[in-house]
């Protein structure tokens, strides 16, 4: 089901990922968290923005263990565990963070 | 998970043109939940995949060859090249990616897991791994 973000319509698949990373602007996040009822605050857009990053640097989405790890090194130890993580995405910061983020599923997630 | 074993990769074949590459590659990535010993081998036309600077913009193809280099993040501890493949196509470990790793707990760091080995160490470490995967 198709996106509609600032006025354009953007393809989605069928469990709501962005079909084209290429179309992805903030709006989009804020539409999809929008439709999950959850407010962006600058710490999800930390991740968010880290999952952008990541997959510009190595054209995948992290597995959510390699996602907590590596947060803990960028943003601080107490930021890279899955309590906080969860606290921020509640369907699975794998998931929902890199929807979000306009990434495909996180490989190896089901 | 208690009982771990040792995996073994083993890529011998173009990066591009078949899916054996990349299926290899996800199953690496998938694999890795699992807590296992992770090697992997990159023999004949397999050590291609390794090779850094590689462009598929004109091709149509997505190129994945950065993602190797995450592949120490994901808990892989050794990449092994065939000294004498990578010699019969002209080529050098300088021609090779850099992949490095690191223990966030112990923060015990290696710069770079890749590794060029002779013919008689990857008999050993293919005899020695429990699982073998051939790609």
């Amino acid at each position: 089901m198709p996106i509609e973000v600032n006025g354009k319509s953007l393809e989605t698949d069928e469990e709501g990922y962005l079909a084209n990373i290429n179309e992805w602007e903030p709006g989009v996040a804020e539409v999809m968290a929008k439709e999950d009822e959850l407010d962006l605050t600058d710490e999800h857009w930390d991740i968010i923005n880290f999952l952008r990053e990541y997959y510009e640097e190595y054209q995948i989405a992290p597995a959510v263990r390699v996602l907590t790890k590596a947060v803990g090194k960028k943003l601080g130890k107490d930021k890279g565990n899955s309590k906080y993580l969860y606290g921020l995405f509640p369907y699975g910061p794998g998931k929902q963070a890199c929807r979000y983020a306009g990434l495909p599923k996180p490989t190896g997630c089901v | 998970m208690s009982d771990i074993k040792k995996f073994m990769y083993l890529n011998r074949r173009a990066p591009y043109g078949t899916i054996y590459a990349w299926e290899s590659l996800e199953v690496v990535l998938i694999g890795a939940a699992f807590d296992q010993e992770v090697s992997l081998m990159f023999t004949d036309d397999g050590v291609y995949q390794l090779i850094k600077g590689s462009d598929t913009s004109e091709s149509d193809m997505k190129n994945f060859m950065p993602t190797y280099r995450t592949l120490g993040d994901y808990g892989c501890r050794h990449m092994y090249v065939d000294k004498a493949s990578l010699e019969a196509r002209g080529l050098t470990q300088d021609d090779l990616i850099e992949v490095a790793w690191e223990d966030f707990e112990t923060e015990e760091e290696v710069d770079n897991i890749v590794e060029v080995v002779d013919a008689e160490q990857v008999a050993t470490l293919l005899a020695e791994s429990e699982v073998v995967f051939s790609f």
